[in-house]
């Protein structure tokens, strides 16, 4: 396929999924469904090509996202909460003096800063994120697949026990949780934010590192004969995927407008877990498409299970609250079992690959109509 | 001395109660091609894992290019742990790891090929680029090192050329008949621009014609690329051909070096190796 034309489909898809994204936001009260998948989903892409880049590129069974997840939102949280409403949710135990002075000091700034404090808030908890991934990938990275993969739940765990202990109640408000975090201002926000994200993680992808990276999956003994330095380059590939897991934490805080420290249990980096697995180990453009279908499948379109069914006057047994979840795992079962590479397998999205799906299509569709009308040859 | 480029200097590999390598002393000089041969099991990979730092040995140094890169000479309790002999005078063990002695120029194929399955051939020896790369992960992935990414690319392609595999540069490596992949692997090596390369076993499942342009291709990269060559191998018609010096190994111990005229007159090595009627070489 030519590059004008290529050129041409992406900037009338990006024209569209921009009159999708204002249209949702300007009718938010009538389509409120769609409007929560797609933000949900969105922040899940997010976390989960961070999580295929960790796994899925660099090939380090790491299940350590929920951990990271939680740094990002406790530290998005106590950035936005305001200043007004922060005795309220520190109803219990009070509020550190320290987080007072510093929202104090947040919002004393001028006008224009009050609008950054959003994005400075998720890149600091990013860091923040990276930082803890730095220091544990240090011993952690050291292990190989099933061993890192019970190291990194490990510390994701502990993250959990640590935010809701008792000793930090004036931090983090123990097992009460955050709440009245403000939101994201419209789903556009949300999706730019996200699109900076997976733009960068699919553009180091496709550099000299995300190269270096696939090599470490598939040989480690091969790509250190060639020169990479396989320390180096697994704990970049860490601490850049707990980055943007930490900064998708953040933007998950936002989304929720209050969380615990039951949000970020080791459900959450199964529920990412799956999407990667769903979309592709290995292919980002997987992780993105299977956490928007996931995410509306689960909150939206399986929703029907869960109230009662009647035909007539029958009641159609099973259907009631959680069976969407007993179809949910029916259909994650057979994908594993049948369909292991998932929606793309290793592969990206590109126009070319429909183009020739396309073709294939109409090249068989044509053999088969042929076939059919000279049957005595 | 100084025109060797490898030195190895008493180098003892063992593995528990197995020593795979026992005290083992040979150099490769500058623009030869030097051979490693031995039966099934004399530990001449053990050696070339030693010399690119895969093991650090039980005990013994290595010298690349006048440089330490690898040494361990256990004093005291230590020395008891390992059945090799000391004459060195050095107390501290360093090793470089595989990565950095690949940086020096140093580049190897494996015996059993490892390539990078998934990948196609093009990325297979692009990646070997990424270490003489400069740029760091940001820059890299904004874009900003785009004229060391385009040279690198051209780089590439002018060496899958002179391997003759343009054709397939898009190939997913595992789909390559097995010639090709043994190419690949030499292409990947150079793609380091090393000085000495290691080739393990590169006529491993080859035929006689096969051999014969193995050879051929042997002596045409080591011109256009001033290499000094390192070669095990179990294809007598190769080593003998293809050769400056030899060297000898049986049960991990050096039994004999020197010319091939020398090595084929040598009775110890007819005994241990070449007479063996199994092996079929002769």
């Amino acid at each position: 396929m030519k590059t004008s034309k290529k050129l041409t489909f992406s900037l009338v898809l990006t024209i569209l999924l921009l009159a999708l994204l204002f249209f949702l936001d300007a009718n938010k009260a009538q389509y409120g469904m769609a409007y929560t998948v797609l933000q949900k989903g969105i922040i899940l892409a997010v976390v989960a090509v961070s999580m295929n880049l960790v796994t899925g590129f660099t090939g380090l069974f790491s299940l350590g996202q929920a951990g990271f997840m939680a740094i990002g939102a406790y530290i998005t949280a106590i950035f936005l909460i305001p200043a007004d409403s922060i005795k309220d949710v520190y109803y219990i135990s009070g509020v550190s003096p320290a987080i007072l002075n510093f929202k104090n000091f947040l919002e004393s700034g001028p006008a224009w800063t009050q609008a950054l404090i959003p994005y400075v808030a998720l890149i600091i908890g990013g860091l923040a994120g990276a930082l803890f991934a730095a220091l544990i990938g240090i011993p952690v990275l050291r292990l190989k697949s099933d061993y890192l993969a019970i190291a990194t739940l490990g510390f994701s765990e502990i993250m959990r026990a640590v935010i809701s202990s008792p000793q930090l109640d004036t931090i983090t408000n123990g097992s009460y949780g955050l709440k009245k975090i403000p939101g994201f201002s419209s789903l556009f926000q949300t999706f730019m934010i996200a699109a900076v994200c997976i733009a960068f993680m699919i553009l180091l992808i496709r550099s000299t590192f995300g190269r270096s990276f696939k090599a470490i999956r598939e040989d480690e003994i091969a790509a250190e004969a060639m020169g990479i330095n396989l320390f180096k380059h697994k704990q970049l590939s860490f601490i850049i995927g707990s980055f943007f897991s930490a900064v998708s934490g953040g933007m998950l805080a936002m989304f929720m407008r209050s969380i615990d420290s039951k949000t970020f249990s080791i459900s959450l980096t199964y529920d990412i877990l799956l999407i990667v697995v769903i979309g592709g180990i290995g292919s980002a453009t997987g992780s993105i498409i299977s956490a928007l279908l996931v995410t509306a499948s689960k909150e939206w379109w399986l929703r029907f299970f869960d109230t009662p069914l009647y035909i007539g006057d029958f009641q159609v047994p099973l259907f009631r609250t959680g069976f969407r979840m007993v179809i949910f795992s029916i259909v994650l079962l057979a994908v594993v079992l049948f369909y292991q590479r998932g929606i793309m397998g290793k592969n990206e999205f590109s126009w070319d690959r429909i183009g020739k799906r396309i073709t294939k299509l109409r090249a068989s569709m044509k053999h088969t109509s042929k076939e059919g009308g000279s049957k005595n040859v | 001395m100084s025109n060797n480029i490898l030195r190895v200097q008493d180098v003892t590999m063992q593995f528990g109660g197995v020593i795979a390598v026992d005290n083992l002393s040979l150099e490769v000089n500058d623009g030869e091609i030097v051979s490693l041969i031995g039966p099934n099991g004399a530990g001449k990979t053990t050696a070339f894992n030693v010399i690119t730092g895969v093991y650090a040995p039980s005990n013994g140094a290595v010298h690349f290019k006048d440089k330490m890169i690898t040494s361990n000479f256990p004093k005291g309790a230590m020395k008891k742990l390992y059945a090799g002999q000391s004459n060195g005078n050095y107390t501290t063990t360093m090793k470089k790891t595989p990565d950095q002695i690949t940086k020096l120029g140093m580049a190897r194929t494996f015996q059993n090929i490892r390539l990078f399955k998934e990948l196609t051939a093009f990325d297979n020896v692009l990646i070997a680029k990424h270490m003489r790369s400069k740029a760091n992960f940001l820059s890299a992935t904004v874009g900003l090192n785009y004229k060391e990414e385009r040279a690198m690319r051209e780089e590439t392609m002018q060496l899958l050329d002179i391997l003759g595999l343009r054709e397939v540069k898009d190939e997913i490596a595992h789909s390559l008949p097995y010639g090709q992949q043994r190419h690949l692997e030499i292409a990947r090596a150079l793609a380091t621009k090393p000085e000495l390369l290691l080739l393990d076993e590169p006529a491993a499942g080859m035929n006689p014609q096969e051999t014969d342009e193995l050879t051929a291709f042997i002596y045409d990269i080591r011109k256009k690329f001033n290499l000094t060559i390192f070669i095990i191998e179990h294809h007598m018609d190769l080593v003998m051909d293809i050769s400056d010096r030899i060297y000898v190994l049986d049960f991990g111990k050096l039994i004999a070096s020197g010319t091939p005229g020398e090595i084929q007159n040598n009775q110890r090595v007819i005994d241990a190796y070449l007479g063996v009627p199994e092996d079929g070489e002769e």
